[in-house]
């Protein structure tokens, strides 16, 4: 009943390697499939997002070997040779594979601390997986226990309570003065990188209506069919400033575009409804005098930068408090797997005590040829009824530890003394 | 709330020659208003209680944004709200008359309307984050009516169903105005955090500034409406017990001032330039000025008014 995990993520191997080592859901389902046919794990799940890729499962045998074989397998169903792989990969077996994906769920392993798409994702994968029976027991408590890990974490710290990215960042704001966005109206200037960013959190938080202005009408017609909106004639400002409710420029310019005349007519015109300016552009594209306006709220990139940077140092501060939920839940699921492993170790151990009973009595029976066979049997009742009692008391010491570390040292200490080669229960 | 002893109500004259400063009192001076029984100080003590911890999950909400505090924080003040009317229910049975008769009574019953249109306005706009701002005003006002000295309790014929009414109402209209104040100045507190790139912790949690605008007129039309229902009452009543309508006491003035100035800032809200910043801020004067009507035109100038 040990868990083992291979896998490899942002940390460990570069962009070139994860794009390699990453599964499809398709390619997911079958490497699942065809690792419980070979024998290589009895339960599996596959968890592969853009940053990590990485295999969870019970092995039959010891972990190690099941490592191995997994690591093998990886390189052979991505064709990359194993010596190009096994430097990303990391390895972790039973408790510190319950840690890793606790903290992965949680957000604490994520390229962008406390995000919460990786949730969704490992929710999806465990989804996937439970459906096509790539789970049992084990996996199905350990990732039921890793999405509850996550949700506490996200209601109870601030790990992912603050915008993170110089977008989100910019879109929070929109948040803060308009309320939902989804009645309200952008204007794009420009085509930068992050003015991209914007505007997709934008379209993903449903805006009404979004307008276009570049140099290039082309250019225009391009990113009004990329984002949806609606081509506004460069330098229109009058017709262009009065609809918005937020403006998202990123143009390449050595001048302002936006001067503060032409925006003070403009808030006559919408009467002073309020406008909010995002300058992305470097160097600037906004006249920064203009942020003294009645009702414009005008934020450059540095100003969003400074809130990600205080967003930041706030979600570390929480790492610690994110860090005792994982460890709590941790030593849940292994208090867990303790007493299911004592269960299945007295079994093993009841079995086994029979057979050794049965054998002993066959060997001396044969000198006590004189018993009846209604003795005999009598015999062999109390036999068990010394070997049960026998058993009885250390099954519940075993139960009833309360110290994990204790209950499981109790459980490795019986192994070894009863059980040959460490057999599995 | 009291109005002045009638003791010849059909003249006006007569209304005029009797005073508050002599009035009947039924508690011994020095003392609290009237001797708290058991159950007077059970109620007491459980709304305080219910406000307080209501106030700290609004607190624990604003500054950690779990939604859990926020709905503890809103199920406590409705506790706290039920508490307070039985706390105001139980004084008025010991004081054998309505819980508006003096100014503490009067403050008390502002506190607990002010808890209960916040409340309102909480469902309406789902918005929890302003709890830990008015919470606390309920509670000043709930512990300042009743820890506060003792005052004095005057035989009026203020009675009858368009007095209460006239009372209550214009009591109501005063905490929507109050609650349009403290979002007032929350709105231009957050807009010069905006403004100013000082974002903390606590702006992410607070209500987006056109939510802010959108529920301070919410609250000043609940105020507009209850004041002009209470005051076309308080005429009803007047002329019903005495035959004619006073035109100068200077409270009716306060108050159609207040009425003028709450319409402009509707109007100026919505409309024209003074949308945001300047509005807030006309709402927040206006408050100044329904507090000066609340105590000094009562206090000082009003023949008719003395408590709300």
């Amino acid at each position: 009943m040990e868990i083992v995990l291979v896998g490899l993520n942002h940390r460990t191997a570069p962009v070139e390697v994860r794009e390699r080592v990453s599964f499809t859901v398709e390619q997911a389902q079958q490497a699942a499939t065809e690792l419980r046919e070979r024998g290589i794990l009895e339960e599996t799940l596959v968890l592969s997002t853009c940053n990590r890729s990485e295999v969870y499962g019970v092995p039959p045998e010891d972990v190690r070997q099941s490592a191995g074989a997994l690591a093998t397998y990886l390189s052979s169903f991505h064709s990359v040779a194993p010596e190009a792989l096994s430097p990303s990969l990391y390895h972790h077996y039973d408790r510190e594979a319950v840690r890793h994906l606790f903290r992965v769920s949680s957000g604490l392993d994520s390229m962008l601390l406390g995000e919460a798409e990786i949730l969704g994702q490992v929710r999806e994968a465990y989804r996937m997986a439970h459906s096509n029976g790539g789970t049992g027991p084990v996996l199905n408590r350990l990732f039921q226990g890793a999405l509850e890990v996550g949700k506490r974490v996200r209601s109870e710290t601030e790990l992912g309570a603050r915008p993170m990215s110089v977008a989100s960042a910019g879109v929070k704001l929109a948040e803060r003065i308009f309320g939902k966005l989804n009645q309200r109206t952008a204007l794009v200037l420009g085509a930068g990188t992050i003015g991209e960013q914007v505007v997709s959190q934008l379209r993903d938080r449903d805006v009404a209506h979004l307008y276009v202005m570049n140099r290039s009408r082309e250019k225009a017609d391009q990113l009004a069919r990329e984002f949806g909106g609606k081509v506004i004639p460069w330098g229109e400002w009058d017709h262009a400033l009065n609809l918005p409710d937020l403006v998202v420029s990123s143009v390449s310019s050595d001048d302002p575009v936006l001067l503060r005349d032409t925006v003070k007519q403009a808030m006559a015109a919408r009467k002073n409804r309020a406008l909010l300016l995002m300058d992305l552009g470097v160097p600037r594209n906004i006249d920064p005098s203009l942020a003294d306006l009645y009702n414009v709220y005008l934020y450059n990139l540095d100003d969003l930068t400074e809130i990600v940077r205080q967003n930041r140092a706030a979600r570390e501060q929480e790492i610690p408090h994110a860090e005792d939920i994982v460890d709590e839940h941790v030593t849940k699921f292994l208090s867990w797997q303790a007493s299911v492993e004592i269960v299945g170790l007295l079994d093993v151990l009841r079995t086994r005590v029979r057979q050794e009973r049965a054998e002993f009595l066959r060997e001396r029976m044969e000198m006590l040829a004189h018993f009846k066979p209604q003795e005999r049997e009598k015999i062999e009742l109390l036999m068990d009824e010394l070997l049960e009692k026998l058993l009885m008391r250390p099954a519940e010491k075993l139960r009833g530890e309360k110290s994990l570390h204790k209950k499981i040292q109790n459980v490795d200490a019986l192994r070894d003394l009863f059980l040959k080669d460490r057999e599995k229960p | 709330m009291e109005c002045r002893p009638f003791e010849n109500s059909k003249s006006y004259r007569a209304l005029q020659a009797t005073t508050v400063t002599q009035p009947t009192c039924r508690v011994p001076p020095g003392g609290l208003y009237f001797p708290l029984t058991n159950v007077d100080r059970l109620y007491l003590i459980l709304t305080v209680v219910a406000y307080g911890l209501s106030l700290s999950s609004y607190l624990r909400y604003l500054v950690t944004g779990k939604d859990l505090a926020g709905r503890v924080g809103t199920i406590l003040l409705a506790v706290g709200l039920c508490a307070h009317y039985f706390a105001l229910l139980e004084r008025s049975r010991g004081l054998h008359t309505v819980p508006y008769h003096d100014l503490y009574g009067s403050l008390s019953l502002f506190g607990w309307l002010l808890a209960l249109t916040y409340l309102g306005l909480e469902v309406f706009h789902r918005q929890r984050s302003v709890g830990a701002f008015v919470v606390p005003v309920v509670i000043a006002f709930f512990l300042f009516s009743h820890l506060a000295p003792a005052g004095r309790i005057v035989e009026t014929p203020a009675k009858g169903i368009a007095f209460a009414f006239h009372v209550t109402l214009s009591i109501l209209a005063y905490a929507a105005f109050a609650l349009s104040f403290v979002l007032s100045l929350i709105f231009l507190a957050e807009q010069r955090l905006l403004r100013t790139r000082h974002m903390g912790a606590v702006i992410w949690r607070l209500p987006p500034l056109e939510l802010l605008e959108r529920m301070s007129q919410s609250s000043v039309i609940v105020g507009l409406v209850t004041i002009v229902i209470g005051t076309a009452l308080g005429f009803l009543w007047v002329d019903r017990l005495q035959g004619t309508v006073l035109y100068y006491d200077p409270k009716y003035l306060a108050t159609i001032l207040v009425l003028v100035l709450y319409a402009a800032y509707l109007f100026l809200a919505r409309s024209a330039a003074w949308r945001g910043a300047r509005a807030s801020k006309l709402c927040v004067f206006n408050f100044l000025l329904v507090i000066f009507s609340f105590t000094a035109v009562n206090l000082f100038f009003s023949h008719s008014h003395r408590y709300f």
